[in-house]
């Protein structure tokens, strides 16, 4: 199959079949995509297929055939990663870049309710999501972020 | 050195940067050379023996591991050794690991069947019915007759809990590997290496090098990776020697739910003298945990149950009684709070039913009864002057404006409750002095390195140990690192538990910190370096002076100190599912001083919504002793939909001894949400003593 991951074009033989999240894990060595539950509950597994959240555990590779898929590894200094770490959004950090994935997905500056809702596929365990919540409203833009 | 300390401030986690870009190995993420999988072949009987194992695999391609492998004893060694790592013959549990298969492909391992025939017997799944007890507990102050015969009142009271699953949202896992001279490496997501270190040595018959442990990053643990590590690795390390390969065996969700440890269920009943205007004159308190098939670590779950089971209130009366008993049903272990969690339930809510039968503001009769300093616990402690439980009670109490909301939501459908409690920190009684756990501080180029046992599961531990040596030794926060928890480097700081970490070996690494600080004098690290060489310094614990316990009479200093919270919960009844809806959740602690102030409250926020989940919504559903709904999509946890705003306020009263004022933290949340909501729920008019508080139990209780 060929598709775009994290803005490069791949091309990977892999059964139609195979778990999305197998192919990226143990096909193209991208481990930052975790497994919580193997089943669609957790949402550790999250990626970005076209901009929308999926768990790539559901997901069979050939319905990513042609698409873009965001990966955490194709995050360049998000402004949420480093809002994750100064607000504690991150603990234990299994659930962290699915978490991510879905808080970018939310888009800019999402109200509470939208956080809920939006992030409601995606356990965590060690926070209560409180820091989670913190973490994404406080993350600021790029811009100011970006020497070095 | 003039630079503002890192203690107290929010600095950023150490294991930040990994976490956030994906770069973070956890265990599944590694990969070795020509390595196999594992998979565990369980029983699939509660009771009974087994007759044969017929494994219908190609013995040429499978390695295939069964306890005629294990070199040394057959056990899973921790306090009892009654557990044996592969069952030879009597089966105790669903659960029990027969055999171990490896293959170098997942699918191929996956497909292959093993037959066992059993003779079975009659499961027992009660524990009050129980023949083997593994452990009883009794501890006396006064003489409860006499407190009885000075009452007023006299209020009785059964209260349940059942089973939690610890949940970590990564499943447990390891890998050995073989290391070429008869021992093995073995990597694993856990909390405690040396606890691992010891099981291996034990049933690999091999001394202390051959064996060495690797935390990789662990996907939290909450208990769930305290003692059950030991059992995968003891597999993996079976399977490595037999094949000479690197062994990964990891649990999907669903053997991770139906194999490994969960919160004990508890039976506790209370009967309470009490005057007229509310003052305890006795209590009365007998307690049965279900310890599951083997004992693991039910005695020292059981003592810290028993020893919160009176709450942080005063009674000059006191007799409890308690026990650790057996039924076949997959063992239970370590879990966030480690038995105070129950006795504290029930605690709690049996003091709002003193209040309703006296009649009288549950505030108030947790106002006249609360510890002071000064006052003296159940084992005869004097609590000293980081007693806080009247401060963090009337600071929730104020917060919330508990009061006047308890009046406007009389018969609204709305209930709120609150729960005071406490929890000690540290190992039970001579635990921590039985440990003697050591920390070492290595100088380097720029600062120093830490080397310790004590592991990072997301709490924070790398972070504010970091904190602590930075500001002792006077460097900044950045130029001090920490090592992996590695086995064959680290000395051993003791298990990751018992909310023991900051208090215990945060103050080994202050006394290492300060004692290098000493032998620096005027000079930079690196001058130190090139002028004398290395400096290692380690440290051992001490035991603080005015600290005693006798472990044959239960008296004494239970814990060195204890924190001390209050929780307030608002809860909605639906009025036609039944469901309790939290809607608002404050919670109030004195945990000393906090070290990294962000990283206490993410554990008290992550710790409440963890017991809000055990209060409402968690239920372990067993039938035939096997837990039929060991997956996601029905064991339900909080999900952002589930989980009120949490309020957090820290009130600081730091503790002298502790470092730069600090106690435990890590488990006290966990104490008060389920009896919080649960008197939440009766002050919404339903009377309700077990949890979990499901729409079902409610209806139950609301037609009663």
């Amino acid at each position: 199959m060929r598709f775009t991951l994290n803005g490069k074009r791949t091309r990977v033989d892999v059964h139609p079949l195979a778990r999305l999240l197998d192919v990226l894990r143990e096909e193209l060595h991208l481990t930052g995509t975790k497994e919580g539950c193997g089943e669609g509950e957790c949402g550790a597994c999250t990626v970005l297929i076209d901009g929308h959240p999926v768990n790539a555990c559901l997901v069979p590779a050939a319905h990513a055939e042609g698409a873009e898929v965001t990966t955490i590894e194709g995050l360049r200094a998000h402004p949420l990663q480093h809002a994750f770490v100064e607000h504690g959004g991150a603990q234990c950090g299994i659930c962290t870049p699915g978490m991510i994935l879905a808080a970018v997905a939310l888009g800019p500056k999402p109200s509470r309710k939208a956080m809920q809702a939006g992030l409601a596929g995606n356990l965590c365990r060690c926070t209560g999501y409180s820091a989670i919540y913190r973490s994404i409203e406080k993350a600021r833009p790029a811009r100011k972020r970006k020497r070095r | 050195m003039g630079r503002r300390g890192a203690v107290g401030s929010n600095v950023l986690r150490k294991d930040g940067a990994g976490k956030v870009n994906g770069r973070a190995l956890y265990l599944d993420d590694l990969s070795f050379p020509g390595m196999l999988h594992a998979r565990t072949i369980r029983s699939t009987i509660p009771a009974g023996t087994i007759t044969r194992v017929t494994p219908r695999v190609a013995t040429r391609e499978f390695i295939v591991v069964d306890h005629r492998d294990i070199p040394g004893r057959n056990v899973v060694a921790l306090i009892d050794d009654d557990q044996p790592c592969l069952a030879e013959k009597r089966i105790r549990h669903v659960a029990e690991p027969i055999l171990v298969l490896a293959h170098e492909d997942r699918e191929t391992l996956l497909g292959a069947t093993v037959d066992i025939e059993y003779r079975q017997t009659t499961p027992n799944y009660d524990p009050l019915r129980s023949d083997v007890t593994f452990k009883q507990i009794a501890i006396d102050k006064g003489h409860v007759a006499d407190g009885f015969a000075r009452a007023d009142l006299i209020v009785d009271g059964e209260y349940r809990t059942r089973h939690q699953e610890q949940l970590y949202i990564e499943p447990n896992g390891v890998i050995a590997v073989p290391d070429g001279h008869g021992g093995v490496i073995v990597y694993g997501s856990l909390q405690c290496p040396y606890y691992v270190h010891r099981a291996l040595k034990v049933l690999l018959g091999l001394p202390d090098e051959r064996v060495r442990v690797i935390q990789t990053e662990t996907g939290g643990g909450f208990g769930g990776k305290e003692e059950y590590p030991s059992m995968i690795a003891g597999h993996a390390a079976l399977a490595a020697i037999k094949s000479g390969r690197p062994v990964k065996l990891v649990y999907d969700r669903v053997e991770d739910m139906l194999a490994t440890t969960k919160r004990h269920p508890s039976i506790v009943r209370h009967r309470t003298g009490v005057t007229k205007d509310g003052r305890l004159t006795a209590i009365e308190i007998d307690a049965t945990f279900d310890g599951g098939a083997y004992a693991t670590l039910s005695a020292v779950v059981l003592s810290r149950g028993l020893i919160h089971a009176s709450g942080p209130y005063r009674c000059d009366h006191v007799k409890i009684r308690g026990r650790a008993t057996m039924t076949n049903t997959p063992p239970n272990g370590a879990f966030r709070g480690f038995g105070a969690p129950q006795t504290q339930f029930a605690a709690e809510v049996h003091m709002d039913r003193i209040a309703d039968a006296l009649g009288i503001d549950p505030v108030r009769l947790r106002e006249l009864n609360a510890f002071r300093p000064g006052d003296i616990t159940a084992t005869g402690q004097t609590l000293g002057k980081d007693c806080s439980a009247l401060t963090v009670l009337r600071e929730a109490v104020k917060r919330t404006d508990f009061r006047k909301r308890r009046k406007a939501l009389k018969g609204t459908g709305r209930g709120i409750g609150l729960a005071l409690f406490f929890h000690g920190s540290g190992f039970t009684g001579s635990g921590e002095v039985k440990l003697a756990s050591r920390a070492t501080l290595q100088l380097t180029e720029r600062g120093a390195r830490i080397l310790v046992g004590s592991t990072e599961i997301g709490q924070g531990t790398r972070t504010m140990l970091a904190q602590i040596v930075a500001d002792t030794l006077g460097v900044s926060y950045d130029a001090v690192d920490v090592n992996d928890a590695d086995t064959g480097v680290v000395p051993d700081s003791g298990p990751t538990v018992a909310s023991r970490t900051c208090l215990i070996v945060g103050r080994l690494l202050q006394r290492a910190a300060a004692e290098m600080r000493e032998r620096l004098g005027d000079l930079s690290p690196s001058q130190y370096l090139k002028k004398h060489g290395p400096l290692v310094v380690t440290t051992q614990y001490e035991k603080p002076e005015k600290v005693s316990w006798d472990d044959t009479t239960y008296r004494g200093d239970a814990y060195e100190s204890y924190g001390w919270g209050c929780d307030v919960a608002e809860v909605q009844i639906d009025p036609v599912t039944s469901q309790a809806i939290p809607v608002a959740f404050t919670t109030v602690h004195e945990i000393g001083r906090a070290i990294h102030p962000g990283l206490a409250r993410g554990q008290i926020e992550g710790g409440s919504a963890q017991g809000i989940g055990w209060a409402l919504l968690e239920e372990v559903v067993i039938r035939d002793g096997r837990m039929v709904n060991s997956s996601l999509t029905n064991y339900i946890i909080p999900t952002t939909l589930d989980t009120p705003p949490i309020e957090v306020q820290i009130v600081d009263n730091p503790y002298p001894q502790g470092p730069f004022g600090a106690k435990g933290v890590g488990e006290m949340p966990i104490d008060g949400p389920a009896p919080a909501i649960i008197n939440a729920i009766r002050h919404a008019g339903v009377d309700i003593r077990e949890i979990p508080a499901s729409p079902e139990r409610i209806q139950a209780c609301a037609s009663r």
